[in-house]
């Protein structure tokens, strides 16, 4: 049988894409926003290549070689290293333990009275409290807690460890409670309707649910503490970023370079470590 | 031996918790008396208020309108505390498994336990489960005995599926509250598994609820049958006296349901048991 299909008027081809209006406006509305940014930042990068200011870029880059690596020179950077990772390291500890019962306070997961319906009212105001003693503790940036416990404990990391684990309890209790909402609440919630404990519910609901994310991010923050450890050495804090103030000061290029070598390397291991554990966890 | 818990449902009504607050509710103003120890299946075509009506005999549902009384007393009248001790002495197996990834078998039967342990208890039972045996002998009961230690998110859907129900075993429950318990499971699996909750239920005078899309499985293992159809009570009677009638009836626009067909909701609901893939958020 050979019916012919119902002969359609062939509709002319769109001449034009109808969104690319809405899409020229908005890219263009962006570029207006953005440049009392710009001009507020006296952002003018082109006075980077003018000839002086190259001159003096090349030369300093020209003092990083050869790099520093005389014996005695690289057993101070190892000693110091060592050093940058214990403050970042026990500074993290310290704000794991600060950020942890914040965190189990302000889940919505673990909220009893709000599996059915709205919260309660003094579980609710109790949530809004802690999250603001995290704000608290996160926006006050860790250089200026450092500068606080340099004067209360003296110069040293010890105001290092301090600092780090204030601001850094603060950041860790926020992204901790995000990771645990944003994840499935189904075995967690189908816990705690069977009459389990909060953190009953926790331990063998939530954590493993998401225990690949905390992890990762757990580690990320360790690598944010190495670079957080450089800048509060600038303050007195100790540790390796004290020794690159100094040798910033001393114009000495190759000791700069050794060093910042040396962050690199601290940085590229953090991120094998993170991918390791989230393999072992995945 | 304790027995189980008696439910009285006066004129109550209930609202999915998703649905708007205007919407009908997915239960109507239903009257029911289901004794302690007693075992009953819940019956009726997609959307016909079971899992609504499981969740309300849960507490974890409020009432929109009537009461619920469990042994006499209104949940929601209770302070939380009382509220979730009485939730310890009920257990709802949600059709999707309630499963963690990651998490081995042996934690999550020995989960069903939690109600009954103290906090300290349940985490050293992380390190060392507190009772092998007895989850041994739960994942026996359906099949399951050498998946012990495996991954939850190894195991197959079914698998999954009867892990969740082998929670039910190890739990201090007066009430067993069980959807779809067979959505995921092979016919010789699905008569296994709804053997050992009926008998086990029996020989321990737990009462068990069970809503069932298999209406064969229901009249041949239950001796009571509710059913359900939007949201009322179409017939509620021994299994015997149910006809080829009142079930055509039933299932009247739904008639591949009837016929022992997988439900398009039952296939969707296992796809979600899938573990969704981790929520990337960076940039903090």
């Amino acid at each position: 049988m050979s019916a012919a299909l119902p002969s359609a008027q062939p509709s002319p081809a769109p001449t034009r894409d109808p969104a690319w209006l809405g899409r020229v406006f908005w890219l263009g509305a962006a570029a207006v926003l953005l440049w009392p940014l710009l001009v507020a930042t006296e952002f003018r990068p082109w006075i980077l290549v003018e000839r002086d200011n190259l001159k003096v870029t090349g030369q300093f880059l020209a003092s990083f070689l050869p790099p520093a690596h005389s014996a005695e020179f690289l057993a101070m950077v190892a000693r110091e290293a060592w050093r940058t990772v214990a403050i970042a390291t026990a500074g993290l500890t310290l704000a794991f333990i600060v950020a942890v019962p914040l965190t189990l306070a302000c889940t919505r997961v673990l909220s009893v009275s709000a599996l059915s319906g709205r919260m309660a009212r003094g579980p609710a105001l109790l949530r809004q409290v802690v999250r603001l003693l995290l704000i608290v503790l996160r926006s006050v940036p860790e250089l200026v807690w450092a500068l606080v416990f340099v004067r209360v404990v003296g110069l040293g990391p010890t105001a290092g460890v301090l600092a780090i684990a204030l601001t850094y309890g603060g950041m860790l209790g926020k992204v901790y409670a995000e990771i645990l909402e944003s994840g499935e609440p189904h075995a967690t919630h189908t816990l705690l309707r069977n009459g389990s404990s909060r953190l009953q519910a926790f331990f063998y609901g939530l954590l493993p649910q998401n225990a690949a994310e905390l992890t990762s991010y757990t580690v990320y923050r360790w690598e944010c503490a190495i670079r957080s450890s450089v800048v509060l050495g600038f303050v007195g804090a100790g540790g390796l970023g004290q020794q690159l103030d100094n040798s910033m000061k001393m114009f000495n290029g190759g000791e700069v370079f050794t060093m910042l070598a040396v962050f690199v390397l601290l940085v590229a291991l953090a991120d094998r470590v993170s991918a390791g554990l989230r393999r072992a966890l995945g | 031996m304790t027995t189980g818990l008696a439910l009285d449902l006066q004129a109550l009504s209930a609202r999915h918790p998703a649905a708007r607050s205007g919407a009908a509710p997915a239960l109507k103003a239903t009257t029911l008396h289901i004794g302690a120890g007693e075992v009953l299946a819940v019956i009726g075509p997609s959307g016909a208020g079971k899992t609504t009506l499981l969740q309300a005999l849960a507490c974890a549902l409020p009432p929109s309108a009537g009461q619920l009384l469990v042994d006499g007393r209104n949940p929601w009248a209770l302070p939380r505390r009382e509220l979730q001790a009485l939730r310890g002495r009920l257990f709802l197996a949600p059709q999707v498994p309630p499963l963690p990834p990651r998490q081995r078998v042996v934690t999550s039967v020995l989960a069903g336990r939690l109600p009954a342990m103290g906090l300290l208890a349940s985490v050293r039972s992380l390190f060392y489960p507190a009772d092998i045996p007895a989850a041994h002998a739960a994942l026996a009961r359906f099949d399951l005995a050498d998946k012990l230690f495996e991954r939850v998110d190894r195991l197959s859907g079914g698998e999954r599926q009867r892990v969740g129900l082998a929670r039910a075993l190890l739990s201090p429950a007066r009430l067993w509250l069980v959807d779809e318990p067979l959505s995921a499971l092979d016919p010789a699996r699905a008569r296994q598994a709804i053997e050992t909750l009926v008998n086990e239920a029996r020989a321990r005078g737990v009462t068990l609820v069970a809503t069932l899309h298999q209406v064969d499985m229901a009249l041949a293992h239950f001796p009571r049958i509710l059913a359900l159809h939007e949201g009322t009570v179409a017939f509620d009677l021994p299994a015997a006296a149910v006809s080829r009638e009142r079930l055509q009836a039933l299932y009247a626009q739904h008639e591949h349901e009837l016929r022992g067909e997988v439900p398009a909701s039952a296939a969707a609901a296992l796809d979600a048991t899938l573990p969704a893939p981790a929520v990337v958020a960076h940039c903090r």
